[in-house]
């Protein structure tokens, strides 16, 4: 057997079929990750005894009769969910050696669930960057071109998707980190609504845009794995109470007079021909479909870097404060005083993006610049979203390209921030105005590197952000396209 | 303490307060004070990697208490923000705070000044935050020690306007709302343990003047005591500096209980930029007009309301309405013996005068008294009904505080019930008159004092015993035949 070429829907179906155990699944998954992983570097931690033992409970269950959709389903999480008693590394050194003592919702939910955990997913050190070059543990390679990033910070997620190292992988999305490592390597990344999935347990980055969401090999199945972990969390204050629909059963494969809406500033000149393409031709299977374009205009587009390279970067700066040598996590040799542990702690212990985001956020937020840099942010984070709200008045989804490129190589952007901040311009605006988004693949470059589109919804409407993938996905096949490994 | 009298001291108090709660602000850890270091701690109290703050809801309700309490206005969207600065027993490196929208503003306290007038002071705002952990620097050199048991204590901080103007009006101020706070059973109000601190702000100016002085603000103030002490020596210091030409620097001061002195702290308090912002992980906290109306009809009565009703309704002199409402405990027991059927008035002498003052001698609060109000009561109601007279009931009550004792068997057990008896006390009487033809001579010629004298020789052969009404018309009775 080839797990790289099974889905996780067919997967289900075998295991309840008993065409395979999910012991016999969890072994095929974990001998390909000892031989693919060295040379992508998708995983920071492989835990091959906790998987087996999973994948035991789980084919008891499935023996019982008791099993749910995502029972014996053999997943990678990306390392930033508190796991108990397994590493949680967040990409970091501070926390290279970090074992929480308590599990995230997330991880419980999916637990829960009967998912046969393999490991934990590289990523940008704390979620910071586009290319996965930030980790500690070294940068991700894209299966598709080793030379090239696989984008960031679910780089590790995404990677070990397009490899065929698990059948689904959990990311988070604080400014497209699913969204654009999923467009990069040709996998399906949905970022669901701002509270939508607990936060509970899963380290921080920047708290008011933050979220985690599944990423598949297909709509249909990023549609089970958001079942699993959807919902209210009564650890989470800023989860949503609202009751989770039943996804697999919304998607449907026409897409009769749904209104898609095409926001005129997400096409600049600059966008490479072969994207700018393949959503024409997305464009017209969405036509061919039943749907409706329409052009609309999001005004203030332009301002979504500035606005979350000031947010962002200030939440974060207190949020990476407890990073202090203290109770946890690295600590530096021999501090002759405390200033000297808080300093040489964290000058040792982060890289050079996340320093750069704790200063840049403790400069917005210093007395004298609050008002001009962070308040100011925070209103136009509002004609942000007021934007996207008006836009939803006329129609029911906008589709716009993911990225502006596709995989870049490695070490191209890392020394220029700007550059590499930009690769985020069409996701970011999404997480400012906490609406759910996906990424599907829709065509390839010159150089056959996936091309990925992003649908964007209104708030909660995740069923008809996958019921349009699913139905795009039904019509082509650039989902089942795999890299030679 | 008598300052220059062309200098006016201005003061302004922050007091932190412990709200009683059952769990911490943001998790389901104990507040119990005292465990042992680190075993009320949990994931969230450790501010470990992911973890995230939920608000207790009885805070909510203990802080709109308070509010109603003090008249203050209920904001109905209120925002909790971070303040960020780095100490080891701050576990996320940032204080959950109010900033920008606190949960109460503008309210009042009445106090009563030194002249004895009634004064209203202003409450700028009352805020909910998290306490931090404490550390311990004693034990091996060069290390410190960390307990975050505390952390996440809810606190309210409750922050006067600059309206208080001497050391007794600051006195006052703190032991009314550390009254309030207890009638509403919200905090312990216990200085030492540090469930009830409190900062001073203060400045002196020239008398006359309308701009405030620079003001500096005094830490380390560990009772009402020490508060009032050490406004009054800062004050003296800030005059004392002005007057020989220098000036006064804005800064954070450290009370020395032992040396009597205020002095520059330093370390800790280094210019800080607290980069406040809003709690990106809590929600705006909206609080329906609909829950603070069915919050006020809940509250409890409280000490002006208290005092208002003891005066008009029982009578009670002002004076007394005061010290019986000063605390919720020294009402409760009022109103207990009242409730017994003792006259209002007659309790209240009891209370405020037999009890307080055997209560004052030997250093003990009103519950901590061996007499409960039930026994008070039914002593009170001997009283009343005749059955000892009130010299006797001192007797009783003696004893009572001694054994906590009730008095009906006191009474019994060494024989003070009251002689009523008609025929007994005719022939004490008659015995008396014979022994002392002199003074029954005198008061026949008009002298009329001396049955002072004779009562005294009766009651005495009656070891008090007899029924002074009884032994008056018997007197009376034999005399004028």
């Amino acid at each position: 057997m080839d797990p790289s070429q099974l889905t996780l829907v067919q997967t289900q179906s075998m295991l309840r079929a008993r065409q395979i155990s999910a012991r016999e699944l969890a072994i095929a998954f974990l001998d390909r990750i000892d031989r693919i992983n060295p040379d992508i570097n998708a995983f920071i931690t492989v835990d091959r005894e906790g998987a087996l033992r999973a994948a035991q409970q789980a084919d008891e269950r499935l023996h019982q009769g008791n099993a749910t959709p995502m029972t014996g389903i053999p997943i990678g999480v990306k390392d930033l969910f508190c796991t108990e008693n397994l590493r949680t590394t967040c990409g970091s050194k501070m926390l290279s050696r970090f074992i929480p003592p308590y599990e995230s919702t997330v991880t419980r939910k999916l637990k829960e669930a009967g998912a046969v955990i393999l490991g934990k997913t590289n990523m940008d050190e704390f979620a910071m960057g586009s290319s996965n070059e930030t980790s500690w543990f070294g940068p991700v390679k894209n299966p598709w071109d080793p030379q090239r990033i696989p984008g960031g910070s679910s780089g590790g997620s995404a990677a070990a998707l397009a490899a065929g190292l698990a059948l689904a992988t959990i990311g988070t999305d604080t400014g497209g980190s699913i969204r654009q490592p999923a467009a990069l390597t040709g996998i399906t990344g949905l970022k669901p609504t701002y509270g939508r999935v607990s936060r509970y347990g899963m380290i921080a980055f920047a708290s008011s845009l933050d979220q985690a969401g599944p990423m598949a090999r297909s709509a249909e199945d990023a549609a089970v794995v958001l079942q699993c972990i959807a919902g209210h969390d009564a650890q989470d204050s800023t989860s949503i109470r609202a009751d989770v629909p039943d996804y697999a059963k919304t998607l449907y494969p026409r897409m009769d007079a749904i209104r898609i809406g095409i926001p005129t500033e997400y096409r600049p000149d600059n966008l490479l021909p072969e994207i700018q393409q393949a959503l024409e031709k997305a464009e017209q299977i969405f036509r061919d479909l039943g749907a409706v374009l329409v052009p609309v205009s999001l005004p203030h587009t332009r301002y979504a870097i500035p606005t979350y390279y000031i947010i962002a970067p200030a939440e974060a700066s207190s949020n990476l404060a407890r990073y202090d040598g203290i109770r946890f996590g690295y600590r530096c040799q021999d501090p002759v005083d405390l200033k000297d542990l808080y300093t040489r702690t964290r000058t040792e212990g982060f890289g050079d993006e996340v320093k750069r985001r704790i200063m840049l956020g403790t400069y917005v937020l210093s007395s004298g610049y609050y008002d001009a840099y962070y308040r100011k942010a925070q209103k136009v984070r509002r004609l942000i979203a007021n934007d996207f709200h008006e836009a939803f008045k006329s129609v029911d989804l906008l589709l716009t390209p993911t990225t502006p490129t596709t995989a870049f190589p490695l070490g191209d952007k890392i020394d220029d921030p700007v550059a590499m901040y930009l690769s985020d311009l069409f996701t970011i605006n999404v997480n400012l105005a906490g609406l759910p988004g996906i990424s599907i693949p829709c065509g390839t470059d010159a150089q056959g590197l996936p091309i990925g589109m992003q649908l964007i919804a209104p708030i909660l409407k995740e069923e008809n952000l996958l019921s349009a993938a699913h139905a795009f996905q039904t019509a082509t096949t650039w989902h089942q396209r795999k890299p030679e490994l | 303490m008598a300052h220059d009298p062309l200098y006016e001291t201005v003061i302004g108090l922050e007091v932190h307060a412990q709200m009683r709660t059952q769990s911490k602000i943001f998790c389901g850890c104990s507040t119990t004070f005292g465990a042992e270091a680190n075993t009320q701690i949990c994931p969230v109290c450790a501010a470990l990697p992911g973890v995230l703050p939920v608000l207790n809801t009885e805070l909510v309700q203990m802080a709109i208490k308070t509010g109603l309490a003090i008249q203050g206005k209920i904001r109905e969207r209120s925002e909790f923000s971070r303040k960020n600065y780095f100490y080891p027993d701050l576990p996320a490196g940032y204080q959950i705070s109010q900033f920008e929208l606190p949960i109460i503003e503008q309210g009042e306290l009445h106090v009563v000044t030194d002249d004895g007038n009634k004064k209203k002071i202003g409450i700028t705002r009352i805020h909910m935050e998290v306490d931090a952990g404490k550390s311990l620097h004693e034990g091996i050199q060069g290390f410190s020690w960390i307990d975050l048991n505390r952390t996440g204590t809810p606190l309210l901080e409750i922050v006067s306007e600059p309206d208080l103007r001497s050391s007794q009006e600051a006195g006052a101020y703190l032991k009314k709302l550390r009254s309030i706070l207890r009638y509403l059973q919200v905090c312990d109000g216990n200085m030492e343990e540090g469930s009830f601190r409190c900062d001073a702000n203060v400045s002196v100016r020239k008398q006359g003047q309308t701009r405030l002085g620079t003001r500096t603000e005094l830490k380390n103030l560990n009772s009402i005591r020490n508060v009032m002490r050490a406004i009054d020596y800062e004050a003296e210091r800030q005059i004392d500096t002005l007057e020989s030409g220098g000036v006064v620097v804005q800064e954070t001061r450290l009370w020395d209980a032992t040396l009597n002195t205020t002095r520059p702290m330093r370390g800790k308090e280094e210019a800080h930029d607290y980069r406040y912002f809003p709690e990106p992980d809590l929600p705006p906290l909206v609080i329906h007009q609909d829950r603070i109306d069915a919050m006020a009809q809940q509250l409890p009565e409280l000490p002006d309301a208290k005092a208002q009703r003891f005066s008009s309704e029982l009578g009670l002199s002002e004076y007394d309405a005061g010290v019986l409402t000063a605390s919720r405990e020294m009402a409760i027991y009022f109103e207990e013996t009242v409730h017994l059927g003792a006259h209002p008035k007659t309790a209240a002498n009891w209370i405020t005068v037999e009890l307080l003052g055997r209560l004052n001698r030997e250093g003990l609060d009103i519950d901590q008294s061996r007499v409960s109000p039930n026994h008070m009561g039914r002593l009170i109601n001997l009283i009343q009904n005749n059955e000892i007279s009130g010299k006797i009931a001192k007797q009783v009550f003696d004893v009572m505080f001694e054994t906590g004792d009730d008095p009906e068997t006191i009474v019994q057990k060494r024989g003070l019930k009251q002689v009523s008896d008609t025929g007994a006390i005719e022939a004490v009487v008659d015995k008396i008159l014979a022994d002392n033809p002199l003074q029954v001579q005198q008061y026949r010629e008009g002298k009329t004092k001396v049955i002072g004298f004779l009562v005294g020789q009766i009651m005495k052969a009656t070891q008090g015993k007899a029924n002074p009404a009884a032994v008056n018309a018997i007197l009376q009775d034999r005399l004028s035949g």
